[in-house]
């Protein structure tokens, strides 16, 4: 345990300052470029540039890098491999405008260095229950945790700050549900995860001065399925994440297809002369997380992100208390 | 709507403990003999089966309950 702490240190004070000091300069970067995006929800005409994903992409890499050189596991190979794929499917979708089916197939290609690598346990493990052994439908599994994983955070993107806050809350949850579950050795290996949204929310948080998009998106929803299959985690992961699988789960259910938001001619939230945030009665509309937050009253946008990141904390305690719960068998 | 959210949320968690659990009994003790090297294939199509009605039946009580629970709410 004590030889794990050194590594652990380096690696998010790396993960946490490549983000921190490189986003600065990739938004001067994309202001030069003009690579902007209107921010809906500001009353005036504010651009913002977009996306954050290389300097996320970096942080994973760099510090991934350090904990190779202490450790060199298939487990972190995967990790980096499995994120870097997300992060160009991100980006490609994030300069071409690609179809709804896009991300979620070719999420499916992030899923196979785990499998090469060898980096699972093909059981799934519940709490109170004991684990069930399934070699084949584990397989299924890791096939489609990361394209769920990498478009459940993507989805909650959607107001200013929302998506790296709510990975900071996740994914910290699955790090100390890890060290419970006395896996120490993928528990530093997440850390870095929880740093790296840290210094991207610095840049992202209300008024965000870079969009993460899709690559960044992407990028820490498929590093967080990877560490939830290495880690031996599926179910703890699922939980920490339930408010995201919530919005996924209302949005699917309410349009009964895979589709892109921008493809969507219902408005789910529209403005009130102070620009506060008003759930609206569009029938053919999505019906969401954030609309369904709104359906109370007018909330402005800072107020309707922290009702999310309570629902995050609310969710990574009960994630908490489930890997409590998996030490107990009846 | 804000505690109806919490106790969604609150469901969602005690359907996936007591599904786990279902899953695990149900799937856990499930083995297929007499079909030679074919043993494990079959039983891994029987369970993939379960394990797929599971999460339809999962997906389907959810869709009642967002109902039960948001139905003053939601008019849209």
């Amino acid at each position: 345990m004590t030889e794990l702490i050194i590594p652990s240190i380096v690696s998010c004070v790396v993960a946490f300052f490549t983000v921190y000091l490189t986003t600065p300069y990739l938004i001067k970067f994309l202001q030069k470029r003009n690579l902007a995006v209107p921010d809906m929800n500001k009353k005036d005409h504010v651009m913002v540039v977009r996306p954050g994903g290389p300097s996320i992409i970096a942080g994973i890499i760099t510090s991934e890098l350090v904990l190779y050189g202490f450790f060199q596991t298939n487990e972190i190979l995967a990790i980096m491999i499995t994120s870097f794929i997300a992060f160009v499917i991100g980006y490609v979708d994030d300069r071409k405008v690609m179809g709804g089916w896009f991300k979620p197939v070719a999420l499916v290609i992030a899923s196979t260095p785990i499998i090469l690598l060898g980096a699972y346990t093909p059981h799934l493990a519940f709490p109170l229950f004991g684990t069930v052994q399934i070699p084949a439908l584990y397989l299924g599994l890791v096939i489609f945790m990361i394209p769920i994983t990498g478009n459940t955070i993507n989805s909650i993107d959607v107001l200013n700050g929302v998506a790296s806050g709510f990975m900071i809350i996740a994914s910290f949850s699955l790090s100390v549900a890890l060290f419970i579950l006395q896996n120490y050795e993928i528990a530093i290996i997440s850390l870095p995860l929880g740093f790296i949204s840290l210094a991207f929310y610095k840049y992202h948080k209300i008024p965000s001065k870079i969009f993460p998009g899709d690559s960044g998106a992407l990028t820490l929803g498929a590093m967080y399925g990877a560490i939830a299959i290495i880690g031996h985690v599926e179910i703890i992961a699922a939980v920490a994440l339930l408010p995201a699988v919530i919005n996924s789960f209302l949005f699917l259910s309410s349009m009964k297809r895979i589709v892109e938001h921008r493809q969507i001619k219902g408005k789910p939230v529209e403005h009130t002369d102070d620009f506060k945030l008003k759930a609206t009665s569009d029938k053919t509309a999505p019906i969401t997380l954030v609309r369904l937050i709104l359906v109370g009253g007018p909330l402005s946008e800072k107020q309707v992100g922290y009702v999310i990141f309570k629902l995050a904390i609310f969710s990574g305690i009960l994630a908490i208390i489930t890997a409590f719960m998996m030490r107990i068998t009846l | 709507m804000r505690i109806g959210l919490f106790g969604f949320l609150f469901t969602m968690w005690i359907l996936i403990l007591g599904g786990g659990g279902v899953l695990v009994m149900i799937l856990g003790p499930l083995t297929i003999s007499g079909y030679g090297d074919f043993d494990f294939l079959i039983a891994s199509i029987i369970k993939a089966i379960i394990a797929i009605i599971l999460v339809i039946i999962w997906i389907l009580i959810l869709s009642k309950l967002k109902n039960w629970i948001f139905k003053k709410e939601i008019k849209f």
